[in-house]
């Protein structure tokens, strides 16, 4: 018998001996019962939390790989354009003639940042005011029945796949724009439309959570001090929730940035500087989706493709630092 | 317990497409990605295919001409579907690649049905397609402005509709769909517009067909180059097919498919081309010398 367990079994036959509590009948421990040997090795539940642990840091290793190697394909395959076929890096992000297979000088993505930057920007102010007016009714005003509808709509119009809204977009909201405003209806006003519906509910519903999280007693002061419901909610519950509304519009913004479908099926598709809302555009994802298939691995064209992908991801980059930003001053 | 049985299960879980991925590693498995033109053909015909041959395992995917032939040529398919000739894309090393051509498609120009217009010589196309026609009166038309609807840069239809079209000159900026089925819709709906494309999906009411120099867009004016605007459907390899591979391209180019399958896709069998035409769209009778 090992020290250990010698220690183990005096202190078990002291707790046997021990064992007496006034008044109450129970069950005595007799010295054949304990099983020193079960005691000392490791027990059923030791083994599930080395399991859980073992099975989560996999988890997180494996995830923690997948975002490095993403991170560095698109890299690696984004900066071969600058690398490999020596294009200037300003003149791919300030001019805006696109045609990669007739040569390097004509690798520029201004047209679709314009444009990309151009949609997400007026779907976002377009659905702002929107998601803020349906969540102060849902927190401030209505709470129950209709709350509880409006959730589910909400929902609703997240789960509706992008394709559907694309499909949506060609057969109603561009044929309406066309015959009101001429021209084909393509264009970026029929995608911010498209783009204002889809990101309504992640807005919405970020923006809700931001007025739950006012505390209560700031209301009650407020209107402790006379204040009407609509100054309660002008002075002190939208002040109070600026940041977290900051973040739910950025949110909202990140998701619009990174649509693809439904915006590459409304937009028109032509790498033009747009000049206003109804001409026919492109954004990066839409050029992205269209082109990957028709491109050669390693070429130009393939490789000017990935850069505008390393665009993308470090756009989204840069919405999520700004989110951590606003979420530190908070 | 309840727990341990939650972990076993998530590892099973992780672990499962390993284990699909193990299982189909079948030596007979035939991976074609490619044109999506050609798509629908080789899946049919690979279905077929699989009731005769059980042990077959074919794969189709799409992915576009140029998709197609990088993957085959990297080897990471056994066959790269294009609608163009791999010479004529940057990059590949047609070389390195056996080309079967396995059908013909036709391609047409199509306009919405108010510009007052049924057919264009290929100047006019070549003007209009370049920018240097804006209207419709200028062809005949109705005072309508001329909307071009571009397929994506780099696809196979477009590739070919310039290359015998525009011969070279550069297209106009200009709006890019890149699904047939998209272009009709748009085409359709939109006054002023024009587009091109391939025959099977051109039967439409909703859309005015173009004759190009009052040569009508059938099938039948294709084989002897009388309707100039046709492409190949390729089937490219690296180097030569292994068994598998060969035994089903020897499928596809059987009878059975090329007299069935093909018509009903609405493309037109290899076997009624009167004539050739190579990749610098040199045209020669079958059998012949190129001009």
């Amino acid at each position: 018998m090992s020290k250990h367990e010698q220690d183990l079994q005096k202190v078990v036959d002291q707790a046997i001996a021990q064992q007496k509590v006034p008044h109450v009948k129970f069950k005595k421990i007799d010295p054949e019962s304990v099983d020193l040997a079960r005691l000392t090795s490791q027990s059923k539940e030791t083994r599930q939390e080395r399991w859980g642990k073992g099975l989560t840091f996999l988890a997180i290793v494996v995830i923690a790989i997948l975002i490095v190697a993403i991170i560095g394909f698109v890299g690696v395959h984004g900066l071969a354009t600058f690398v490999n076929n020596k294009v200037n890096i300003f003149h791919f992000l300030f001019t805006s003639s696109w045609n990669p297979s007739a040569g390097k000088d004509h690798v520029g993505a201004a047209a679709m940042l314009v444009t990309s930057f151009a949609v997400t920007l007026l779907a976002a102010l377009l659905a702002t005011p929107f998601a803020i007016a349906i969540a102060l009714f849902m927190t401030e005003y209505e709470s129950g029945k209709q709350t509880r509808l409006l959730q589910s709509v909400m929902e609703l119009l997240v789960g509706i796949p992008s394709v559907v809204y694309g499909f949506l977009g060609l057969t109603v909201i561009v044929p309406v724009i066309r015959t009101i405003f001429g021209g084909t209806g393509f264009g970026i006003l029929a995608a911010t439309l498209i783009l204002f519906i889809m990101v309504l509910p992640t807005i919405t519903s970020l923006t809700v959570d931001a007025f739950k999280v006012v505390p209560k007693d700031l209301r009650q002061s407020s209107a402790a001090l006379g204040a009407t419901r609509w100054q309660t909610i002008y002075h002190v519950v939208l002040r109070a929730a600026r940041p977290r509304i900051l973040t739910a519009i950025i949110f909202g913004m990140a998701r619009a940035f990174g649509e693809a479908l439904a915006v590459q099926m409304v937009i028109g598709n032509a790498v033009l500087m747009p000049y206003n809302l109804v001409s026919p555009a492109a954004t990066l994802t839409s050029q992205l989706t269209s082109q990957m298939g028709n491109t050669v691995m390693g070429t130009l064209p393939n490789n000017a493709l990935w850069s505008l992908a390393l665009l993308l991801l470090i756009m989204s980059l840069v919405f999520n630092f700004l989110v951590r930003l606003i979420g530190k001053k908070r | 317990m309840h727990k341990l049985k939650l972990g076993k299960s998530l590892i099973l879980f992780l672990a499962l497409p390993l284990f699909l991925v193990g299982c189909s590693k079948d030596h007979t498995k035939i991976t074609i990605v490619g044109s999506s033109a050609l798509q629908p053909l080789i899946e049919q015909a690979g279905n077929d295919y699989h009731l005769v041959h059980l042990d077959s395992n074919i794969i189709v995917q799409g992915g576009g001409s140029g998709t197609g032939l990088s993957q085959v040529q990297a080897g990471a398919v056994q066959v790269g579907t294009s609608d163009v000739f791999a010479d004529t894309q940057k990059g590949i090393d047609a070389n390195k690649l056996h080309d079967f051509q396995v059908a013909v498609v036709g391609i047409v120009p199509i306009v919405n049905k108010n510009v007052g217009v049924s057919n264009l010589s290929p100047k006019q196309l070549m003007a209009i397609f370049t920018g240097k026609i804006t209207n419709w009166r200028q062809v005949g038309g109705k005072n309508l402005h001329v909307i071009v609807i571009n397929r994506s840069r780099g696809s196979g239809t477009r590739t070919t509709f310039e290359s015998l079209i525009l011969k070279g000159k550069e297209a106009v900026n200009s709006q890019e769909q890149d699904s047939n089925g998209t272009v009709k819709k748009i085409v359709s709906t939109t006054p002023g517009t024009i587009s091109y494309i391939s025959f099977p999906y051109a039967n439409d009411p909703n859309i005015q067909k173009l004759s190009v120099d009052h040569v009508q867009p059938t099938n039948r004016n294709i084989p002897t180059n009388k309707w100039p605007l046709w492409s190949y459907e390729h089937m490219y390899t690296k180097g030569k097919p292994d068994k598998e591979t060969s035994a089903f391209i020897t499928y596809i180019l059987s009878k059975k498919v090329q007299r069935e399958l093909v018509p009903k896709i609405g493309y037109l069998s290899i076997n009624e081309m009167k004539v050739t035409r190579d990749s610098h769209n040199r045209i020669a009778k079958v059998g012949g010398a190129y001009e």
